[in-house]
């Protein structure tokens, strides 16, 4: 019996699981071949969602799902903490004193946000990384009459790399349609040298920005923050007053990964390009959030390692070659980027070839909002 | 660039690391550093000899040279503040 064990109940390791049991169907069902995913509270979160939370129109309710309802009957769910992976072992060692023996792996842990990593941090800076933290600036935008608007980003990397020049536009936008423009200034902070560090988006965001009238402040790192000035203040000795500051908040690899001695402090795992596999080993893979890969931390991300993934483990248990075009990964990512004003693009890249987004419209807008409201009967089922 | 008055930099090896890696590296290790810190950014990523000079001049720290070596570029900045 070749026991698979999935660490993560996110878009990466639920559709690992699922297309593993599809992979691996006769060898399940002869008992050769086991497929177990443990996730911490057996809830699915689909957390581009929470922008449009803080953006309006969105429900935290409708983001959530059981993990149960999205797998195959095929894939064993355990619900609970894991304390430590024992490598020499071979097993993951469940917080309630339980082990679970594995012969493959796959790390789908995702990433965590760590804004206590900033003095002042959870006082003074809105953010949308959690669902109850999007309706907290929900409300901060509601209540807002105008004034100072910093958006910026106090840590790389970061999940969903367009997300907060997403928010800019759709701000700017809103304040608009409010008639609140005009009272309102919104300075944007990037920590590089550009607007995003792809350089192709970078030239096609700088001029909307400039159109919007946001002010893009370059090789701005967020330092401190000090909450009696109502300022912020980066790294390079510039500071910026706000009325409402909105900050991405730095993330962190799991912790169970760097307790376990996979991955160094930062808790980005050393993930080969191609491969996935984990500095090295043969039989430890990870996907998502969790990897060091230069690339956006994003469900697409996860959802295009996937196929990779459960090719190799397959691969491996059924003893043969890895085949087809999911035999090595790419580093393909393909992701909407929503501009204001109804419009959108699209980024797709991988990683011979930058993005070449094209000239916002209206399509790729609807694009992104009919793959957010269909998500649930395509991505996890590994139907697209 | 290196003669034996000076002191040995503190190596920050980003190579295989794509932009912004080497400049977040250099960053973490300016954070991490005293003032007068030599810190040796190894990058074989093409903008790093671009973008760090840029980053290093407006956080208010020395370039002390940019060298191509086999492969990759060494940036060393002194920190100054």
């Amino acid at each position: 019996m070749k026991r698979v064990v999935i660490l993560g109940g996110g878009v990466g390791g639920t559709l690992v699981a699922n297309l593993l049991v599809r992979k691996l169907r006769h060898d399940i069902d002869r008992h050769e071949a086991s497929v177990t995913l443990i996730d911490e509270m057996g809830m699915h979160v689909y957390q581009p969602g929470f922008m449009y939370i803080a953006m309006g129109g969105e429900r935290a309710e409708k983001l959530v799902r059981p993990e149960r309802s999205l797998l195959d009957e095929e894939v064993q769910l355990q619900v609970g903490r894991i304390s430590r992976i024992d490598e020499a072992k071979g097993q993951v060692e469940m917080e309630d004193g339980s082990q679970i023996g594995y012969d493959e792996l796959v790390i789908a842990t995702g990433s965590r946000i760590v804004p206590e990593e900033i003095e002042h941090f959870n006082e003074e800076a809105h953010h949308f990384y959690t669902a109850a933290a999007a309706l907290e600036l929900r409300h901060a935008l509601d209540a807002f009459t105008g004034g100072k608007i910093v958006i910026g980003i106090a840590g790389m990397p970061y999940k969903c790399p367009p997300a907060p020049l997403e928010v800019a536009f759709l701000i700017e936008s809103e304040l608009r349609e409010r008639g609140l423009r005009e009272k309102t200034q919104i300075d944007y902070c990037s920590p590089i040298g550009r607007a995003f560090t792809i350089e192709s988006v970078s030239e096609m965001a700088t001029p909307i920005l400039a159109e919007k009238g946001i002010e893009l402040h370059t090789f701005f790192n967020v330092e401190s923050i000090d909450p009696a000035r109502k300022v912020v203040q980066s790294l390079e000795g510039e500071e910026l007053p706000y009325d409402l500051l909105i900050l991405v908040p730095p993330h962190r690899g799991a912790k169970l990964v760097i307790d376990s001695g996979l991955a160094p402090a930062s808790g980005w795992l050393p993930t080969d390009h191609h491969t996935l596999r984990v500095g090295g080993r043969p039989n430890v893979y990870a996907l998502g959030d969790a990897t060091d890969l230069p690339l956006s931390k994003a469900g697409s991300t996860a959802h295009f390692e996937a196929p990779i993934v459960a090719e190799l483990i397959a691969a491996s248990i059924q003893e043969r070659e890895p085949r087809g075009k999911h035999a090595s990964y790419t580093g393909r990512v393909m992701c909407f980027f929503e501009v204001g004003d109804g419009k959108g693009t699209l980024l797709q890249f991988d990683y011979d070839h930058p993005p070449r987004p094209p000239k916002p419209n209206r399509f790729w807008h609807l694009g992104k909002v009919v793959f957010n409201r269909t998500y649930w009967h395509t991505v996890p089922r590994g139907r697209v | 660039m290196q003669t034996l008055a000076t002191p040995i930099p503190r190596i920050v090896d980003a190579r295989g690391s794509y932009c912004p890696g080497p400049l977040m590296e250099l960053i973490r290790a300016i954070r991490e550093g005293q003032v007068g810190d030599l810190i040796a950014v190894y990058s074989s990523d093409a903008g790093s000899k671009m973008d760090i000079p840029k980053w290093v001049e407006k956080a208010g720290h020395r370039l002390v040279g940019v060298d191509t070596r086999d492969g990759y570029d060494e940036i060393v900045v002194e920190k100054l503040r």
